[in-house]
């Protein structure tokens, strides 16, 4: 059985607002019968303020999913449409005390019911670009798809830079053989065969991690990286994200992301982009980690 | 009241008997087997008795046949593993689109080397087609490997029969029983099966040990080298009180095996019967004339099977999915798929299994409970109007980028 949290299983065994919300003016449907989830969300919103008066769900789906539509429309309720609109997966899962890497689909698939219903409101197109594959690596929650992608865009050849791309691989390690299998499909698209190269065994991190010291002082360091995510934090915030830097253990750097840039896959890119910033302003081999659960400021109740 | 426990197709509890059985084993009658003195010797004489008791289960003409591995998987791994070594020239397998992942993963990685793997398929009651697989058969072939008995429907494949045909074709055949034995009458010396996996978790002995059945005169590669244990088929200490716990096991469940097939199936019946009653829009896959006397596999249309599961256990029952969602894949069931079942009901398939330790009471406790969470869960789908379906359900709920 999967580890829900107390909140989840609150809303999955009583969920709040389930039903259609009678003189509904915004309606957003997302996911299928055939993918096994599919979410419709009815917003009833006062013209003049834009304001959520009422918001309803209708899921098929499992308890994660129920559990994430209850909070969904627990959260947009008494919020603008500008407002609502920030809400993104990682606020949904975090009002909920947290999902399964498996279960972070639900999550996003709130999110897009909630950006359909306001589209639906506005008289607007929406458009979804989000293509989920199998779940690859479980401790980053990094899908097949994202992994193809992010190989065919960068032209990445080992299961270490797919690791420093996307994440996938770099906690306890036991998806690298589905990873060599992507990257060997990939590959063989191109007519590159995968290579492994040298050993089967991982070398002990003292001797992989030879090079040379860091070469700047503990907190000249530090404000280096601050001054990295300085520069990126603009582009952030024009998505509604930030990202902000917890701690910086040797060659482990965490940081915690907030807003739209929080989606699974939006997130390992986001993450992706600003670990290669640091290492090239660095000019040594770091690591970007998503800060633990505990660090992160909850949005509950 | 207690819980109800109603997935005995995932796992068993102990028998008492079992457990009684294997418990000097432990810290009375440690010894190693293989010694020459009292503490061994003991232990040997009491794997001599436990490899009979399984032999007399499974019907096969001689004790030497049985060898105890680690799990049904090792089982599995070893027999198609050993086909290939012993038969280097023979490059394909055939199996089916439906068999446990313990074959099932085992035969994409055997692709993926270069092998050649033909997956029979399954009609909308979960039946091969006898014709096509005769017509795979030939000398190309190293092993045919069919499951006994479905773990998801409980539908049971001709293997007797199919077996025969491998055998006239002179290629070695491989079952997986790990669902059928203790279920159904099985009698091996009276067939042409070559190789056969069982695990003992299914039939109340303890988890983590199996048996691999051996035809005498197989050709055969072990799949771990190094001491003499099981004939140097099967290297590795003997995990001597679940081996002593498996043989009491398959000693009971010979006892057992005509109230399997008369009480535990009136009970997996009335269940059926009654859901069917009370529920409108579900029904029962797999083959109704041909399973497994303690599985219902019910499908509940326009809901997901984790949430009832989750709701069913909320309220003391405990049963199996073979929903996507529980699985973590994005795929219900390939069992459900391979069968056709439509996506409005492959997500929503609950399965009850049961075992002699089940009773009738139980049973209509289940009846009562199932109907209101049915229920609970359409009223929340968008699939689900007042009284039923919504009418053209994939009109009715149209996502913009469908
Ligand atoms: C049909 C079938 N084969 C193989 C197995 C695997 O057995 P074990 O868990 O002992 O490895 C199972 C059990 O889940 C099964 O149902």
């Amino acid at each position: 059985m999967w580890d829900y949290s107390e909140k989840v299983k609150e809303h999955f065994y009583n969920p709040k607002n389930a039903g259609a919300v009678e003189g509904a003016n915004g309606v957003g449907d997302v996911g299928s019968i055939s993918c096994g989830d599919a979410l419709r969300l009815t917003l009833k919103v006062e013209p003049e303020t834009e304001v959520i008066l009422d918001a309803g769900f209708q899921t098929f789906g499992c308890g994660s999913a129920i559990a994430s539509s209850s909070a969904l429309t627990e959260m947009v309720k008494g919020l603008t449409l500008d407002e609502a609109l920030k809400i993104s997966n990682q606020d949904i899962a975090d009002f909920l005390d947290g999902l399964p890497p498996e279960k972070m689909h639900c999550s996003v698939m709130g999110r897009e019911a909630l950006q359909a219903a306001v589209a639906n409101y506005r008289g607007e197109e929406w458009s979804d670009d989000h293509e989920e594959g199998a779940l690859v690596c479980k401790c980053f929650a990094i899908d097949a798809v994202m992994i193809e992608d992010t190989i065919r865009a960068n032209n990445l050849h080992s299961v270490e830079e797919v690791t420093n791309y996307t994440k996938a691989g770099g906690g306890c390690a036991s998806c690298h053989e589905g990873i060599e299998n992507i990257l060997s499909k990939v590959l063989a698209e191109k007519g590159e065969s995968f290579n492994a190269g040298g050993a089967a065994v991982a070398a002990p991190v003292a001797a992989s991690a030879a090079p040379e010291a860091p070469k700047l002082g503990t907190l000249a360091r530090i404000r280096k990286i601050e001054a990295v995510l300085d520069a990126i934090r603009p582009a952030l915030q024009a998505d509604n994200g930030d990202v902000e830097l917890v701690d910086v253990d040797g060659k482990n750097i965490y940081v915690h992301l907030t807003g739209a840039c929080t989606g699974c896959q939006m997130a390992a890119m986001t993450l992706g982009g600003i670990q290669q910033r640091l290492i090239e302003e660095l000019g040594e081999f770091v690591k970007v980690i998503p800060a633990a659960k505990e660090s992160l400021v909850s949005m509950g109740a | 009241m207690s819980d109800i426990y109603l997935d005995n197709n995932a796992t068993t509890m102990v028998a008492p008997e079992v457990f009684e059985e294997m418990k000097p084993y432990f810290c009375e009658q440690f010894g190693n087997p293989s010694s020459l003195h009292s503490f061994g010797n003991k232990v040997g004489f009491a794997l001599k008795k436990a490899r009979k008791q399984v032999q007399d289960l499974l019907g096969a003409e001689h004790d030497s046949e049985i060898i105890f591995t680690s799990c049904g998987t090792e089982s599995d791994s070893t027999a198609i593993l050993s086909a290939l070594k012993a038969q280097p020239e023979r490059k394909e397998v055939i199996t089916t689109v439906v068999e446990h992942p313990a074959v099932l993963s085992l035969c994409e990685y055997l692709e993926s080397e270069g092998y050649t793997v033909h997956k029979l398929e399954v009609d909308s009651k979960g039946r091969l087609d006898l014709d096509k697989y005769k017509a795979l058969l030939s000398d190309k072939v190293a092993i045919v490997s069919v499951m006994w008995a479905n773990n998801e429907s409980g539908t049971i494949f001709p293997v007797e029969e199919m077996a025969k045909m491998a055998a006239e074709a002179g290629v070695l055949f491989h079952t997986d029983a790990v669902q059928a034995v203790g279920k159904i009458p099985i009698n091996l010396k009276e067939s042409a099966i070559s190789m056969l996996s069982l695990s003992g978790h299914k039939l109340h002995a303890p988890k983590g040990i199996g048996v691999l059945y051996l035809r005498r005169g197989v050709r055969y590669r072990p799949l771990l080298r190094g001491g003499h244990q099981e004939r140097g088929r099967r290297a590795g200490t003997e995990n001597a009180p679940a081996i002593v716990g498996l043989g009491k096991a398959c000693e009971i469940a010979a006892e057992h095996m005509a109230f399997e097939n008369t009480e535990v199936k009136a009970m997996r019946d009335r269940l059926e019967q009654g859901i069917l009653a009370a529920v409108p829009n579900c029904f029962v896959t797999g083959d109704p004339d041909n399973r497994l006397p303690n599985t219902a596999s019910i499908a509940f249309e326009y809901i997901e099977g984790e949430a009832i599961l989750l709701l069913l256990n909320k309220v003391g029952i405990a049963a199996s999915s073979g929903s996507a969602c529980t699985s973590g894949s994005l795929e219900p069931s390939h069992v459900m798929r391979a069968m056709g079942i439509p996506y409005t009901a492959a997500h929503g398939t609950v399965r009850f299994s049961f075992s002699r330790y089940n009773t009738m009471d139980e049973v209509e406790r289940v009846i009562q409970e199932v109907p209101g969470i049915v229920a609970q869960l359409r009223k929340l789908s968008p699939y689900w109007g007042e009284n039923g379906p919504v009418e053209n359900p994939d009109a009715a709920f149209a996502p913009v980028y469908a």
